[in-house]
């Protein structure tokens, strides 16, 4: 059986039954309780769970993280929440060099098994609330970082996240928090923490995002598939591991890839993408790899402005035409 | 610094050009603006002009060269300039003028295909290819320095190799009887999708066919050939068949034409042209277009492409705005694009446009009626007979009487309209040509 | 000075077997140390090498007043914590030489000691980067209703640092079991405490967040292990964190590579002479006829003995097996590629 619900109620749902489940899980982060979490994914869980389980921590990023990692160390499971990923930096340094590197370089003597919950988006938000990081954590060894498109994939993840033994970060999108999907029932759905997924076959090209950019290339490819041109689209779902099989598997049935990323183009994970790709896959290759991404500035507030930094479907179209080596045949529309 | 001149892009669909002559040379001063080459493309001969004024420094394409859009042709700078042989990249493809991307397999005797002086590759060259290509090539045997490539830098790419590859094919049979007349060429910007899937594959020799000779086609028959089985391919056509009396039209043209001077003396097309742009006044869905899966679009102007024959295949320029134009106007237009179009030098813009043509073989006299293949993207083509003299039986009588007759057939897309529009519209136009007065009115 | 009664020192309540224990784990230290210095210069130790030398009595006090189930984690300068809680000098000299018999396996080297089983989660080498996860060991103490302790060592050069302050706002706020031991040896790196501190007593900083605090004399390992003791029961009863600054001078460099040009060698001198923890704590010993001059000696013959044995165990131990490079990076398995 499964029902068809938001991406916020399957992460909520997930932190329920897992909390429930064992009470060594708990929750940190800014705002979670009181206010019930600033994308309301937490709501009602103070007043459940309590204030033990639930705790509201004082706007101090690197000790959230450096908590919840003595936390786990000290036999507790915690879930920690970062509001944004543009204030995740502020904890990077316990990121990097505590979590990620505890079990590695103590020898396997004891692990930190720490998830930690950040989200991006943008809205007229201004610079430095609307950045993409999710590359910074992808770099790093020893950390599992996912970024679920679809409410499935959210719940299955953040379940098998908090009951696994590896530090993860979990990278969500605001703006999708409403998207719908179907969710599995049951409180033993969890899905393992990696693996690509083609979510649309097609011949011509193979399209690759994540998280909200996925949306982009299922809406691009819709429009494509009016004029003929069939676009294979795969959800990414996770950063790192990273599953280059995927993808080549596809570009050699499609000898095209374009990467539809919403964070900056250079040093992103699209670059990590078509670097591995072409690795394996280079004598598929008809035309290059091209990336979809944002522009190079700092975000600006002006909704016009703020309009032409993200890439959106009509980018999306655009870019795959010049893998397919048309023109511009109709003028897109703007 | 040395200016670059690359061979420019001349219309939508123009993918390479074939330099015909050079108008300077090297050494030459050029001023910006001034033509320095007559190149061909798919559908014309055009001069194309510098856009720098300074001394030709090198040119980098021979006559009779066939140049990607966008590859350097010449470099153009100070008298003395030097010229770092890094700033001139070598041109990944050099060949003859014909097209070599449609390559019928061998007969039992192997025969090359049509022998170039050069490969496309010039040798010590490298060639540019995809990855992809690379290995098709290696698996397959082909030499990719006898491929012209058809990507950005002459890059070869799947596209261009897939036709070499052979695969065996049932022979090709007629499946229906093509359209008695050439349909008129593709001379639109398409909207219709553009074909991503791989072009026709090589045909294997059939038993029971004796030996043949094998002909590259023309550009402009390639692009026709592709245009029409696409028109014919994707959209349903269906045909209705009308035939007017035009002795008051063709009285109605004589007055004028003794009345006007030589450039404004009207013909049976342009009286044509504005009964067609008048009467689709009333019938604006077919001066559309139908945009898949489920879009009309129907243009704010009535634009009439006419169907020009000449020496290398068919050609339409249109008249723009035509219902607007008064008939000296419509006349002295066609005059001049019929003129130009028979020696190849209308510009693109000239007949990359139109939202419905008039194709005519009347002139040929012995035309009763022909079908034509509607022109994409468009609605709807009229094809025009010959004005034959036939009896015709008036109503009350039971002598024939000898009656000038003009048989006019409509094709349309039947997913733009139906058998009751097409009747109705051409009997608008069958009204304005017998009672042609009402052309000098609207 | 009163004489001893039953070799036991006025006002301790520690039997002469402890005592001993801590005048034998101070001069292991001690030894210990200087023979790395040796065995650096040698060149079997590479990388970073922060010596303990002068600062024994705080590793040895607080450490043996701790309860075996506290948690501790301290900073980079931490041969001599690993050494006090009675991990073997052999594995932590293999360690220091890189070897697979080293006690994290060769993968840590000197900064990165760590024994799960003592709960001594690990030497960390960003400075103040252990103080929440001090904060965060608390937690779960308190969580699970625990009696631990988490004990956290670190220098006065983190506690200008902003981690210092989260995690000290952290334990004081939620009331945890946090014991913050601050090593004030003066000089953070290379810069002395009065050019790096607005507030030159550090234990005076927790006021800010109204933790308890005192400072003791690190060069006196009774004390430290008496201010050590009365801490940790204040955490241990529920009471939140608390706040220690022992004080104390490290006689070498802040590694090895360090010329020392930001301070004076009387300065040096000065504590050497007059303020050895180890001279101070013997004469002690001696004074309260808790000790002989010969169980002394044999005590530093037999800290000689186990020193050099360490070198020779280390020099013979393998390197760590390059297969095993890539192992311990994920917990859980890994299937894709």
């Amino acid at each position: 059986m499964a029902r068809e619900i938001t991406y916020r109620d399957a992460l909520r749902e997930a932190l329920r039954e897992e909390m429930y489940r064992d009470e060594r899980v708990f929750l940190m982060g800014e705002d979670i309780g009181a206010y019930g979490g600033s994308y309301a994914v937490t709501r009602g869980f103070l007043q459940e769970f309590g204030p033990d389980r639930v705790r509201d921590t004082p706007i101090a990023e690197l000790g959230i993280v450096g908590l919840g990692i003595g936390a786990a160390i000290g036999g507790l499971l915690p879930v920690v929440e970062l509001m944004t990923v543009n204030f995740a930096l502020l904890a990077l340094d316990q990121i990097v060099n505590h979590l990620a590197k505890i079990y590695y370089m103590f020898n396997g003597q004891f692990t930190a098994p720490v998830v930690v919950r950040t989200a991006e988006g943008f809205g007229q938000l201004g610079a430095t609330h609307s950045q993409f990081f999710e590359n910074y954590f992808a770099y790093v060894p020893g950390l599992r970082v996912v970024a679920p498109a679809v409410p499935k994939d959210a719940k299955g993840f953040l379940k098998a996240a908090i009951r696994g033994n590896d530090p993860v970060i979990f990278i969500e999108n605001s703006l999708i928090y409403r998207n719908r999907g179907e969710v599995p029932d049951g409180e033993d759905f969890l899905l393992p923490l990696e693996g690509a997924e083609v979510r649309r076959e097609g011949r011509d090209v193979t399209i690759v995002s994540w998280l909200r950019g996925y949306y982009l290339a299922l809406g691009a490819a819709e429009e494509l598939a009016r004029e003929g041109i069939e676009c294979e689209v795969i959800d990414l779902r996770v950063l790192r591991p990273l599953d280059v099989e995927t993808i080549v598997r596809s570009v050699q049935k499609t000898n095209r890839l374009v990467i539809v990323e919403e964070g900056w183009k250079s040093f992103g994970v699209g670059a990590e993408i078509a670097a591995s790709v072409q690795e394996r896959a280079l004598d598929y290759l008809d035309a290059p790899i091209m990336r979809v991404a944002s522009v190079e500035v700092s975000m600006p507030y002006a909704r016009n402005l703020e309009r032409l930094v993200i890439p959106n479907k009509d980018k999306v179209i655009e870019v795959v035409r010049e893998v397919l080596y048309q023109r511009l045949l109709a003028p897109v529309a703007r | 610094m040395a200016r670059p001149l690359v061979m420019p892009q001349m219309g939508y669909d123009m993918k390479e050009g074939t330099i015909l002559r050079w108008l300077k040379h090297e050494g030459d001063r050029v001023e910006r603006g001034e033509p320095i080459a007559e190149i061909e493309t798919d559908k014309v001969n055009l001069e194309i002009e510098s856009f720098a004024s300074g001394v030709i420094l090198k040119l980098l394409a021979k006559e009779g060269e066939t140049v990607p859009v966008g590859q350097l042709i010449a470099l153009i700078g100070e008298p003395g300039e030097k010229v770092e042989e890094e700033a001139v990249p070598a041109p990944a493809v050099v060949g003859a003028a014909t097209a070599a991307a449609t390559v019928t397999a061998p007969g039992p005797r192997a025969p090359e295909a049509a022998p170039l002086e050069e490969g496309p590759t010039a040798p010590g060259e490298r060639v540019r290819a995809s990855p992809l290509v690379r290995r098709l090539a290696a698996e397959h045997g082909i030499d990719l320095s006898k491929i012209r490539g058809s990507g950005p830098g002459g890059r070869i790419v799947k596209e261009d190799i897939l036709p070499l590859i052979a695969a065996p094919r049932a022979p090709l049979a007629p499946e229906q009887p093509a359209p008695a007349a050439a349909p008129p060429p593709p001379s639109v910007p398409p909207a219709a999708p553009p074909a991503a899937a791989a072009p026709a594959v090589t045909v294997a020799p059939v038993p029971g066919l004796p030996e043949f000779e094998v002909i590259e086609l023309s550009r402009i028959r390639q692009t026709i050939a592709r245009r029409m089985a696409e028109s014919f391919q994707q959209a349903p056509h269906f045909f209705v068949t009308t035939v007017a009396e035009v002795d008051a039209l063709l009285a109605l043209r004589e007055q004028i034409n003794a009345q006007v001077p030589e450039e404004e003396r009207v013909s049976v097309t342009d009286l044509l042209i504005k009964a067609c742009a008048l009467a689709l006044r009333d019938f604006p869905t077919l001066n559309a277009s139908f945009v898949p899966p489920n879009q009309l679009h129907i243009y704010k102007r009535i634009d009439i492409n006419i169907a020009v024959a000449t020496e290398h295949g068919l050609i339409a320029p249109y008249v723009p705005d035509a219902d607007h134009k008064p008939l000296a106007a419509i006349a002295r237009l066609t005059k001049d694009l019929i003129a130009r179009a028979r020696e190849e030098r209308l510009r693109p813009e000239e007949y990359q446009g139109g939202t419905f043509t008039i194709s005519n073989l009347g002139m040929f006299g012995l035309v009763e009626h022909f079908t034509a293949i509607i022109n994409p993207p468009q609605a709807a083509i009229l094809a025009v007979g010959s004005i034959l003299r036939e009896p015709v039986y008036r109503e009350g009588s039971e002598e024939p009487v000898p009656v000038r007759r003009l048989r006019l057939t409509l094709s349309v897309d039947h997913r733009v309209a139906d058998g009751a529009v097409a009747a109705r519209f051409l009997q608008t136009v069958r009204t304005l040509l017998e009672q042609p007065m009402l052309l000098l009115v609207r | 000075m009163t004489s001893t009664v039953d070799g036991q020192l006025p006002g301790v309540a520690l039997p002469k077997s402890e005592l001993l224990e801590m005048y034998r784990l101070m001069v292991l230290i001690r030894r210990f140390e200087e023979v790395a210095a040796e065995q650096y210069a040698l060149g079997k130790i590479a990388g970073f090498l922060h010596l303990y030398i002068g600062e024994e009595a705080v590793a040895v006090g607080t450490i043996r007043a701790m309860d075996p189930d506290d948690h501790l984690v301290t900073h980079y300068r931490d041969h001599g914590y690993a050494l006090a809680l009675g991990l073997d000098p052999r594995r932590c000299m293999a360690e220091l030489f890189g070897k697979a018999t080293g006690l994290v396996g060769g993968r840590g080297g000197s900064m990165h000691f760590a024994d799960a089983s003592k709960h001594f989660w690990g030497g960390y080498a960003i400075v103040a980067g252990l103080l929440p996860i001090a904060a965060g060991l608390g937690l779960a103490s308190k969580h699970l209703n625990q009696r631990r302790v988490a004990v956290a060592i670190f220098g006065d050069g983190a506690t200008n640092n902003g981690a210092f302050h989260e995690a000290l706002n952290f334990a004081a706020l939620w009331k945890l079991p946090v014991l913050f031991l601050c090593e004030n040896n003066q000089y953070g790196m290379g810069t002395a405490v009065q050019y790096a501190s607005a507030v030159r007593e550090m234990y005076r900083k927790a006021c800010a967040y109204d933790i308890p605090a005192e400072r003791v004399d690190g060069q006196d390992v009774l004390a430290v292990y008496e201010a050590t003791k009365r801490a940790l029961e204040h955490c241990r009863s529920g009471n939140g964190p608390y706040f220690l600054e022992a004080l104390t001078y490290r006689y070498r460099g802040h590694s090895m590579a360090d010329p020392e040009t930001y301070r004076s060698k009387e300065e040096g001198e000065e504590w050497r002479r007059h303020r050895d923890p180890i001279e101070r704590f013997r004469q002690q010993l001696l004074a309260h006829n808790v000790a002989t001059p010969e169980e002394l000696a044999a005590l530093d013959q037999a800290v000689e003995e186990a020193v050099a044995e360490a070198v020779r165990f280390a020099d013979e131990s393998p390197e760590p097996a390059p297969e095993t490079l890539t192992q311990y990076v994920y917990a859980d398995p890994i299937t894709v590629r």
